[in-house]
């Protein structure tokens, strides 16, 4: 039981409802991309399903346990949040950056222990960045930080994973290269809840979608299931038309 | 190279340490050497293996040693203080004396001196001290929850020092004596000249807890280094990381002040010249810095006692001569991306 299954999950800010009765699991195996327009309530809804803020109705469990109760540790060790990146704040070298994601497991930079130094090591190899651990990170392009941020939700080990637009501002071969270890990651035995903005790498990539617009998930299933023109129209606002997952947009309505 | 840097940063840090430690042992025992009663460096050694005379001895042990000793403890609380709030607010800049925090300890002290509550207990002073930073620091973390722009949070510690000096000036204004207004110059300013092991021993314990406070929670400031976000993501528990680090860091920086006045900028410099040799990382910079900024004082101090001038120069003033550089140079090295 390593699920994570929110339940009715309502979010509001002062008056506003971000998120309005939401439900979705994500489970081991799967690769599930989260769609929908900007200010749909994403990212709200992926930091109320973490218990990063407080739901004003409705739930979230992870592993069976609420996830308002769950110690910001033990969440960590259940589930690998890699949120939107900022700058960092120091110039540290990736390892270290790397290393950080063995925070959970009490690794202390510089004194890693065997098991952390050996995930951090694990992590770097899969993400390509053996050549690069020195490196100071500021010095790292768009695309090497990107993979850098991978690693470090990867060294955490966690069954699951939370992707908020790990592909945004990437050049589109860096933009396979991230999916591609995402989807390694679900290879391997891991569940990945992915924001995409672009419609049909996550048809191409995710087992399922989700679509959410104004904080509500409007359909939830596989792509050949829930993508169709109506469902741009209807998410998004554009004309369009889907052929075998093939997606080509007119213009907005 | 990288397996040159790979090989040297563990090492580096280790060296660091090690080495800062030795330079401060060093720094505290030339300073037994130096003071305005004449003493030949043989007598000085004498004492310090255990002979001399009584009034020799006094002057080793109860004036030079203390006064040393004291400068050490006042840098290494404000360094590791620093060190601490710069990983917390995630900027180089954030510092005791810059964020106000010093001035307001000190408000707070001059405050407790003025009304004559020091007579109730030994301990008001250092509690009182430490009230006031921890008032300031607490406030500094309140409004780093609500804004992300280290400009307002460096603003609104401008405002703390603008208005703890202005309060400051109010009150040496109102001096009953020219001996109190000399007293509170000194707070303002900064000084460990006639300290002895008493008001260390006042001060030592909160020092030692800060410390301890914020060593314990280091590995949380290495992980806001991803952002607050991405931090908690990691697993910090960010409200439990704010209040310790603003309690550890208020605890260290009243303390401080309790015996050395408002000495500004040391905790900034410090921090900044260990950095690059720790990786970095927030929670690695702690130990060196301390270090660092305990020897920064010791030598200013030094400097203090050898400058010729009519009046002895203050310990903070000299601090601030060094130090003020150093941060106009590091405010203009950021660029406008961080902010």
């Amino acid at each position: 039981m390593t699920d994570l299954i929110a339940t009715n999950l309502s979010l509001k800010a002062k008056d506003a409802a971000l998120v309005e009765a939401a439900s979705f699991r994500l489970a081991p195996g799967e690769f599930v991309a989260l769609l929908g327009p900007n200010g749909a309530g994403k990212t709200s809804l992926l930091r109320a399903s973490l218990g990063l803020e407080r739901p004003s109705g409705g739930g979230a469990t992870l592993g069976g346990e609420d996830v308002g109760t769950l110690s910001p540790i033990v969440r960590a060790r259940r589930i690998a949040y890699l949120p939107q990146t900022r700058p960092l704040a120091w110039p540290n070298s990736v390892r270290d950056v790397v290393a950080l994601g063995r925070f959970s497991h009490g690794a202390a930079l510089g004194r890693l222990g065997d098991a952390d130094a050996e995930a951090v090591e694990r992590a770097i190899v899969a993400c390509d960045l053996s050549h690069l651990a020195h490196r100071r990170a500021d010095t790292l392009s768009g695309g090497e930080l990107a993979r850098m941020h991978c690693a470090r939700a990867f060294a955490a080990e966690a069954p699951l994973l939370i992707a908020d637009e790990p592909i945004a501002a990437l050049d589109p071969r860096h933009q396979f290269r991230i999916l591609d270890l995402i989807k390694e990651f679900v290879t391997r035995g891991g569940g990945a809840l992915v924001v995409l903005h672009d419609i049909e790498l996550a048809a191409r990539y995710a087992s399922r979608l989700i679509w959410m617009k104004d904080g509500r998930i409007v359909a939830d299933g596989s792509p050949t299931e829930t993508l169709n023109a109506e469902r741009l129209e209807d998410v998004y606002n554009i004309r369009g038309s889907v052929d075998a997952l093939r997606v080509t947009m007119a213009g907005p309505l | 190279m990288t397996v040159l840097a790979r090989w040297l940063t563990p090492r580096l840090t280790s060296g660091l340490t090690f080495g800062l430690a030795a330079a401060c042992v060093l720094a505290i025992v030339t300073a037994c050497f130096l003071g305005s009663t004449p003493l030949p460096w043989t007598r000085v050694i004498a004492v310090l293996f255990g002979g001399g005379e009584t009034g020799e001895q006094l002057v080793v042990w109860s004036i030079r040693l203390p006064r040393a000793v004291a400068a050490f403890l006042v840098g290494a609380a404000l360094g590791m203080s620093g060190a601490a709030l710069q990983g917390l607010l995630r900027n180089p800049l954030a510092e005791p004396g810059v964020l106000g925090v010093s001035a307001t300890a000190s408000l707070a002290a001059t405050f407790s001196l003025y009304y004559g509550l020091v007579a109730f207990s030994p301990w008001i002073l250092p509690l009182a001290a430490i009230l006031g930073a921890l008032a300031a620091t607490a406030l500094l973390a309140l409004a780093a929850i609500r804004t992300r722009s280290i400009v307002t949070i460096i603003l609104i510690g401008v405002g703390l020092s603008s208005f703890a000096g202005a309060l400051m000036s109010h009150l040496m204004n109102l001096a009953p004596n020219p001996f109190s207004l000399s007293d509170m110059i000194n707070w303002m300013l900064g000084s460990v000249a006639n300290r002895s092991a008493v008001e260390i021993g006042f001060a030592l314990p909160f020092m030692v807890l800060g410390a301890a406070i914020l060593l314990s929670t280091g590995r949380g400031l290495s992980a806001l280094t991803l952002g607050e976000e991405a931090a908690s993501g990691v697993g910090l528990d960010l409200r439990k990381q704010r209040i310790l680090t603003v309690l550890g860091a208020g605890l260290a920086t009243g303390a401080s002040v309790a015996l050395g006045g408002a000495i500004g900028f040391v905790g900034i410099v410090a921090p900044h010249l260990v950095r690059p040799f720790v990786g970095h990382d927030p929670a690695r910079s702690l130990i060196p810095s301390a270090l660092l900024a305990g020897l920064i004082l010791v030598i200013a101090d030094i400097g203090v006692r050898l400058i010729p001038t009519d009046n002895e120069l203050k310990l903070g003033v000299v601090a601030a001569l060094m130090g003020a550089p150093i941060f106009v140079w590091v405010a203009m090295q950021r660029r406008a991306i961080h902010d």
